[in-house]
């Protein structure tokens, strides 16, 4: 009997730690191969504990100049998108304008769109257009692509901010545009910050558009497909496995961060928003 | 994103309008803030799908080397659809066979984060969204040697007898609809644990005070209270899926390949226009459809 209570209240935390288990199992796999010496070229399979592919990550030269090109593409298309997308999250929170509906549909269809189309679309563009593909040509894509996540991102954390303590900034004299640097900005800037890390995160893994658009081009995604049918060397799973550690490792230090922020704040805010902060 | 999930958002005006106009010099202002970002998405989002449109009514007998001429051929999407048709519906069996796999293993997970995980909540959240942080080809890759022949799984499988002596799983459907689940599973419970989070734990409890079975609180109270996540979390995944030809490429054979595939070498390697811009056209507009239903049920902004 109470086995079977047991089993009621937790199956469904059971089933979550075995979807989890799941989730992580090919991670587990990258990590493992990341310290493999392949038997052979085309081989997938775990052979022998080595430390030469973190000591010598670029063994294959044009495995890092690819995943040099991937941080530059990243960096450019995430700077751009998340100017794009934060001047329009503010117009959209804070303005009223015409055609407001029209945009919201600009906005939200990239987002539905499949990837595929957006890459067959744009290549159909550049060829019709006789724009060289390459480079910047992907750089374009990455940018058209991340703005709509940036205004998602930041809207939501513009639509949740208090607009009380702006008012209560122009109250006590400042002017707008110091209200916007002291009170506005930084109450945005994690919004914006979140939406940066994504915006590089969808340009740095982007195969399907970057496939349709890259020419000559190669990116890291693009390596990889490429390197899949000649064989992978075992430094792909280093680079993997890096960035799931750095990529784990921000995340971890801005849940810290906020949290910290958070207590420090804890004396200054309302006690009901203290409760909910608890919660 | 979950580092944020916790911040209290206080106790601004979300909800209201934004207010009317200000006047003199500020009337432009919302206009210039959104002429970059809207231009840009004008220009290389709306711009390219009508030059795609027109590609797809290229003359076929046209080539990349000698020029296409736009003859209206509305002959192209028929064509296109009668040679590709199982590949075409084959997208979309699979992409529904993982969307199921995805929301009997999803939906669990999402209630458990969201209802049960007590203090473990945003540590669970950020194992959710980790394993997206391995490049998407790298973790496919990693799926090859999980399910290769030789390999562990597959050794399992064949001593319990579920495979016989030589059957396998990669170059299967199965590997396919497997890496497909996999792939896009977070994108379905990211939305999905938004809206359980919300759900208010007393309504449960109401529930089952009145005598309702947990099998009839979960129908009549969490299903429909989660349903905007469910239908956000279900378009999520079932759009990049259907258009995917990732996993068909690297888990499955030509036998598995789905609609994009036939895309990808219709611009790539065939360099057949007409026909690839139709496909792309059918594909979209076949997502299109099922999106359209979906959102007569949920507003556009409650997705956003």
């Amino acid at each position: 009997m109470r086995i079977s209570r047991w089993f009621a209240q937790h199956w469904v935390m059971g089933v979550a730690l075995l979807v989890l288990g799941y989730l992580f199992l090919p991670i587990a796999v990258v990590a493992a191969l990341s310290f493999n010496r392949p038997s052979s070229r085309l081989s997938y399979d775990f052979n022998e504990f080595t430390l030469d592919n973190w000591r010598n990550p670029c063994a294959t030269s044009e495995m890092c100049d690819a995943v040099l090109r991937s941080v530059q593409i990243g960096f450019l298309a995430t700077v751009a998108a998340t100017l794009l997308g934060t001047l329009m999250a503010f117009a959209l929170v804070r303005h009223r304008f015409r055609g407001r509906s029209g945009l919201n549909v600009l906005i939200f269809l990239p987002m539905a769109t499949p990837e595929l189309v957006m890459g067959t679309s744009l290549l159909a563009l550049f060829v019709s257009g006789g724009v060289p593909l390459g480079f910047w040509t992907i750089v374009i894509a990455h940018i058209m692509f991340c703005v709509s996540f940036v205004v998602v991102t930041v809207k939501a954390r513009l639509a949740g901010m208090d607009r009380r303590l702006e008012e209560a900034a122009m109250d006590l004299y400042a002017s707008e545009w110091q209200t916007f640097r002291r009170i506005t900005l930084p109450l945005v800037l994690p919004g914006i910050v979140a939406a940066a890390l994504l915006a590089f995160s969808l340009s740095f893994d982007d195969f399907i558009i970057t496939n349709f658009n890259s020419g000559t081009t190669v990116t890291f995604p693009m390596y990889v497909w490429g390197a899949a049918q000649r064989g992978i060397p075992p430094q792909v799973n280093v680079i993997g496995t890096a960035m799931f550690g750095i990529a784990l490792l921000l995340v971890l230090a801005s849940t810290l961060r906020g949290r910290r922020a958070r207590r420090a704040a804890v004396p200054v805010t309302a006690p009901k928003q203290r409760a909910a902060s608890r919660s | 994103m979950s580092a944020f999930a916790h911040v209290p958002t206080g106790s601004g005006q979300s909800a209201s309008p934004p207010p009317a106009a200000r006047p003199g010099r500020y009337r432009f202002l919302p206009y210039l803030l959104l002429l970059p970002g809207a231009a840009w998405l004008f220009l290389f989002f709306a711009v390219p799908l009508l030059q795609l449109a027109a590609a797809s009514l290229y003359d076929p007998e046209g080539s990349l080397s000698t020029g296409y001429t736009l003859t209206w051929a509305f002959g192209n999407y028929p064509a296109a659809l009668q040679q590709y048709w199982p590949q075409f519906s084959r997208s979309f069996l699979y992409a529904g066979i993982a969307l199921v796999l995805a929301l009997l293993m999803g939906y669990p997970l999402a209630y458990a984060i969201a209802q049960k995980a007590g203090r473990w909540k945003n540590l669970l959240l950020v194992c959710v969204v980790a394993p997206m942080f391995t490049s998407f080809l790298v973790r496919t890759l990693a799926w090859k040697t999980i399910l290769s022949d030789n390999g562990w799984l597959v050794g399992l499988l064949r001593d319990v007898h579920l495979l016989g002596p030589d059957g396998r799983l990669l170059a299967t459907p199965v590997a396919v609809v497997l890496g497909l689940t996999y792939n896009f599973l977070p994108f379905l419970v990211l939305p999905l644990y938004a809206s359980l989070e919300r759900l208010d734990y007393r309504l449960l409890e109401a529930s089952s005070d009145l005598y309702a079975s947990p099998l009839k609180t979960f129908r009549r109270v969490t299903l429909p209270l989660s349903m905007p996540g469910l239908i956000a979390g279900t378009l999520l995944f079932f759009i990049p899926a259907t258009g995917d030809y990732i996993n068909a490429e690297l888990l499955g054979t030509p036998n598995q390949y789905m609609i994009g595939n036939v895309i990808d070498s219709a611009f790539l390697v065939r360099l057949d226009y007409p026909q690839g811009a139709a496909l792309s056209f059918l594909l979209m507009s076949a997502i299109l459809a099922v999106v359209f239903v979906y959102l007569r049920r949920a507003g556009t902004e409650e997705v956003l």
